[in-house]
This record gives C-alpha cells, structure tokens and sequence, in this order.
C-alpha cells in the first residue's frame, strides 16, 4: 500500500471512529507512528482534517455533484463582456422537475483539467457569469443554487488588471436584494473572497468534510505566525470547523456525508446535498419575496461578535428593515 | 513617488534605510528634515500646511483617522457614532486581545474606524474614517458593524456617507467573522440605493484585500489620492497560492483608475473642494427625477 492509500485509509477511519463514537485513538496513534507522520495534538487535528479532506483530489467538484443532483442540466457560459471562466460553472438544471439556475467554482478533475480550472480560482468574468445567471433566474422566478469549492479568487495581475475586488463587492451587493431563493452550499473549500462572492444566501449549507475560512490556513500562517510549515495549527486557530461555522451562524446546517467520506461515495454525498437542498427550497418557497429578502437582509446585518449593550442593538436591528 | 526619486535617492535609500517601513516616514521627517521619497528639504510646518503631501513630490503621507476628520469636517462639531460599541475575541484567538490594547494605546482610538456625523462644506454628512495604525486598519466584526451603521444612519437621516478607506484586509484574528464584514457591509449599501443617499469612497493608501473587495467599490463616486496602494492579495498570499511575484507596493491607485475603477484621482490639497462640488451637486433639486 502506498503512503497515499494509507493516509486516505487513516482518514476514512477518523471518520468512521468518530461517527461510532468508538475511541481509536491509541489505534490511530499507533498507526500515525509506523506511517512517520508527526503526532498532531488532538484540536489541531480536527480543523486540520476538515481541510485535508475538503482538498481531497478525489472529492466531487460542482459539476460532478450538478450530475448527481440534476434531473438534468444546460451549462451556459460568458460574462458578456470580457469572456468565460472555466473556473466558474453554471447554467440552467431541472431538481425533481423544478427549473433552478446554478453556478459554482469548478476544480479540474486532473491536472491537464486543473489547468483548464486554473484550479478553481475565478477571474472576474467568472464573478461576472455568475451575476448575469443570477439575474437571469431573477427574471424568470428560478430559485438559485451556488455550489462553493475554490482556494480562493485567483490573487494574480490578471485578476487585478480587470477588476476581482470590483466584481466580488458588486456580487455581495447585488446577490442580497435577487427576489428568488438563493441556497448556497460550501462543497469543500471556502476560501475567503472568493466563497462569499458567491455566498450571500438565503440558506448557507456545507458539507461535513469542508472548511470556510477568511484565510487558508498557510497564509495565516505565513503572516500571522511567520512560517507557513505552521498551517495545522493556524487552521485550529481560524475555527473553520462547519460545527465553529454553525456555532457563529455563518452556516445553518451541516450536511452529513456519507461514512467514508464524498471522495469515496460521491452519489451518497450528492443524495445527502440534494435532500437538504430539497427540504432548504420548501422553507425557503413558504416566504414571501418580502420576508424573502428581509430574513436575507438581517441574516448577513446581523453577523459579527462584539460587545455593547444588549438593549441598544436589538433596537438598532429592529429598525433595519425600514432601511431596506 | 518612486519615479521622481532619482538614483541618488534610491541609493541613499539603501545605505541609509534598507528597511525604511512606511509608518515611519512621518518620523523621518522629524530627523532629517528632507522627504523620505524625493530627499529634498522638508519641514513638519510646511508639511502640515500642504496636508501632509510632499510640495517637491506629491507624495502623500498617511494620516491619522482625527488628521482626515480634521482636514475633512468643517469647524465645529464632529458628533461620534458607535463609539460605544467594544471589539471581543470570539475565536479566542491567542494574544488578541494584548494586541487590541497595544493598539489603542499606540493610536488613540479605540478601534480601526471613526465615524461620526458633522459638516461638510456646509452640507451635514455622515463621515466615516479608517486608521490604519490600528492593526493595520484591519476589519473585523466592530469595524464592519461601524461602517453598516455609519449606512444606515446616513440612510434614516437621508445624509449623503463618505467614506475613506485604509486597510490591510479583513482581520484575521476573527476568521470567518470578518469575511462576513465584507458581505454585511456590501449588503448595508443597499440602505443607501433604497433612500438615494450618495454614497463617496476616497481610496487612501493602502486599501486591499476585504475592504477593498466590498464596500469601497461600491460607492456612487470613487475618488483616490495618488501613489495608494490598492490590491486584492498581498504579497505573501500571493507567492504562497500561485507562485507568481508581484513587487511589494503594486498595483497603486493610478493603475486601476487606468483600467477604469477609480473616477477620479484627487491630490489631498484639492480633496475638500472636490467633495464640495459633489455634494452640491448631489443635493440640488434633481431635474431629471420624477
């Protein structure tokens, strides 16, 4: 067995033993020794897992999961303005003969794949896609679907030089008043910027084995703790666990994957996604487009930890819907 | 500004300052009596007077958060807005909270931005101000909710918002709380489309990451003073994600005003004059509007 199979072997059996409750720990210890891999603190460990699997070569990106999920679907492509990015997907998909948009960040399944994904990480014209398919279902009354797996925007010139930071704040801006339900799903990576320009939603779903952070791990290491080596602790510290998330009300529901993990049961995984989504749709069709967009306003106003006297912002939040 | 530097500059530069950081530009000053870009003669009376730019070289020293109220507000009073409300440590990020009193106490202010209410070429208006000494102005869950309701006040007072930007990016001592700041912010522009309240960014140096990928892009009109650093990764995160190199201080506001985000670039010394005239005109009886 190569050390690959055995790591995924030692993560599939973390998962298994945490889901029975069965404590393996010396087991594990014993095995994490004989494959020379440095003992990881308990804490540590957890956020650490959460990002390995969620980066898993074999984990199930947006198209694959568009297949599983789908009656069927029409991928559309093109900003209008500048071109495609391969990196961002979407299009029109019937869900149990439901007419919905889509659109996620696509990873490659291969390297030559990756390439042509650029790794998922969208330029601005793949933000800008997004916006126009989203005002497309807009238009047509389509409930929206954005599926989240990307390290991040892509950081480099090209992405400067056409304006990513102008295409994220318009997306945020404009996703928060679409008059259609909007459920957005973090399938493995969360990586900051570009997740939450695509991640203002009614409902915020994420999968077990995946993480949300304002940050990867390496670089708040490399700034905050000055080595990038450090990342498996820096990931502990950024509390980007989906039970920290669920706790912080970033997300409100975690969805359960199947034991082994979606890296080796992805029609499991997707049957898991599609339920909740389905069961997201129903509460979400129950609103009026009124109380649609007011729940979506005081969900994102109402985010962030500080301390002030409990009477005064319960006032000021009250006093947010006449604003909008 | 760099080009206007010289080699002799440069190489003074060097022998003398192989790590001159920008905060210390302004110390600089007092020591050597020159400018730190351009290296001719400069006193701190003749600085101030030129608002802290450079009258040889144009280039723009960072400011106080006060300094800006100062140099922005008319006369009178600057009436303080959400200066009650107290920044926590909901990750229990280690050392954070030794960090914030650091800051405060190095800074005068108690967190990364100070808003308030106050007069503007005669017009009242919501003036809200980032400091970047304050952890390198960075945003986290008091920030955004300062800059939300600095919106939000404007918006209920129908008072035209200004706001100007210096910061390093969400903070990261609070993860995922201040990716959210992004969004809250973006999402609390939407108060000011519904009551039609303008809404002015001026871009100061620098601006980058999560704050300039949310609500300083999202103004009506977006101004920018000259040689400001504005990216959307660091250099670190950069090299880190896509191996790629990108010099230390680029890109600067002048490159993105050619790729058309910015409106205008404003020196400092015209900046309050330029206010002015879009105040008057965004507050004039509207003749095109039903």
């Amino acid at each position: 067995m190569s050390e690959d199979t055995l790591r995924d072997k030692l993560l599939e059996l973390k998962g298994l033993a945490e889901k029975s409750n069965v404590d393996v720990s010396r087991e594990l210890a014993a095995l994490e020794l004989k494959l020379h891999l440095p003992p990881i603190p308990a804490p540590e460990n957890e956020a650490w897992r959460r990002v390995e699997l969620a980066r898993h070569p074999e984990r199930p990106t947006t198209l694959q999961y568009a297949e599983l999920i789908f009656d069927d679907f029409l991928e559309l492509h093109g900003d209008r303005n500048f071109g495609d990015d391969p990196a961002m997907v979407g299009g029109i998909a019937l869900l149990n003969g439901l007419p919905v948009t889509f659109f996620g960040t696509q990873k490659g399944q291969n390297m030559k794949d990756n390439l042509k994904r650029n790794f998922g990480m969208a330029h601005p014209e793949g933000y800008r896609k997004a916006l126009r398919l989203a005002r497309q279902a807009a238009k047509f009354g389509r409930p929206i679907l954005t599926f989240i797996d990307t390290p991040g925007a892509y950081p480099g010139v090209s992405g400067e030089d056409r304006g990513i930071s102008q295409a994220i704040a318009v997306n945020m801006k404009e996703f928060s008043v679409l008059p259609v339900p909007i459920i957005a799903t973090i399938l493995g990576e969360g990586g900051s910027g570009g997740a939450i320009g695509i991640g203002v939603a009614d409902i915020v779903l994420m999968m077990e084995n995946a993480y949300y952070s304002v940050i990867t791990p390496e670089g708040c290491a490399s700034i905050l703790l000055r080595d990038s080596g450090k990342a498996r602790q820096a990931a502990a510290l950024l509390k980007l666990t989906p039970r920290d998330l669920l706790r912080f009300r970033v997300v409100d529901r975690i969805v359960s994957e199947p034991q082994v993990g979606a890296h080796k049961d992805r029609a499991g995984a997707a049957a898991a996604l599609k339920a909740d989504i389905l069961a997201s749709l129903a509460v979400l069709s129950r609103r009026s487009v009124e109380s649609l967009l007011a729940q979506r306003h005081q969900k994102f106003l109402s985010l962030g930890v500080f301390h002030e006297e409990e009477a005064r912002r319960k006032g000021l939040l009250e006093r947010l819907r006449d604003f909008f | 500004m760099s080009n206007s530097k010289g080699i002799q500059g440069w190489i003074r530069d060097l022998i003398e300052h192989p790590v001159q950081k920008k905060r210390d530009e302004r110390s600089f000053i007092d020591q050597k009596n020159s400018c730190p870009s351009c290296h001719r003669p400069l006193g701190a009376h003749e600085l101030e007077a030129a608002l802290y730019t450079c009258p040889h070289c144009q280039h723009h020293f960072r400011l106080t958060a006060w300094e800006r109220i100062r140099f922005t507000a008319d006369e009178g009073v600057f009436q303080e807005l959400s200066a009650d409300i107290e920044t926590a440590n909901p990750l229990e990020f280690p050392d954070y909270e030794q960090k914030l009193s650091a800051a405060a106490l190095k800074t005068g202010v108690k967190e990364a931005v100070v808003s308030g209410l106050c007069k503007v070429d005669g017009q009242e208006v919501v003036l809200a101000v980032m400091d970047f000494r304050f952890i390198g102005g960075s945003m986290g869950s008091v920030v955004g909710e300062k800059i939300m309701r600095a919106m939000l006040v404007g918006a209920e007072k129908r008072l035209p918002v200004i706001i100007f930007t210096a910061s390093g990016g969400a903070r990261m001592q609070e993860g995922i709380l201040s990716l959210m700041q992004m969004a809250k912010t973006a999402v609390a522009t939407q108060a000011l489309e519904k009551s039609r309240c303008p809404y002015f960014v001026i871009l100061t140096d620098p601006t980058t990451a999560g704050v300039l990928a949310s609500f300083a892009m999202l103004g009506d009109v977006t101004l920018a003073e000259p040689g400001a650093l504005m990216r959307f990764a660091g250099a670190r995160v950069v090299a880190g994600t896509i191996r790629e190199k990108v010099p230390e201080n680029f890109p600067l506001s002048q490159y993105h005003y050619e790729r058309g985000f910015i409106d205008l670039m404003v020196p400092r010394t015209e900046l309050k004059k330029t206010l002015g005239f879009l105040l008057k005109t965004h507050l004039a009886p509207q003749g095109g509007r039903t």
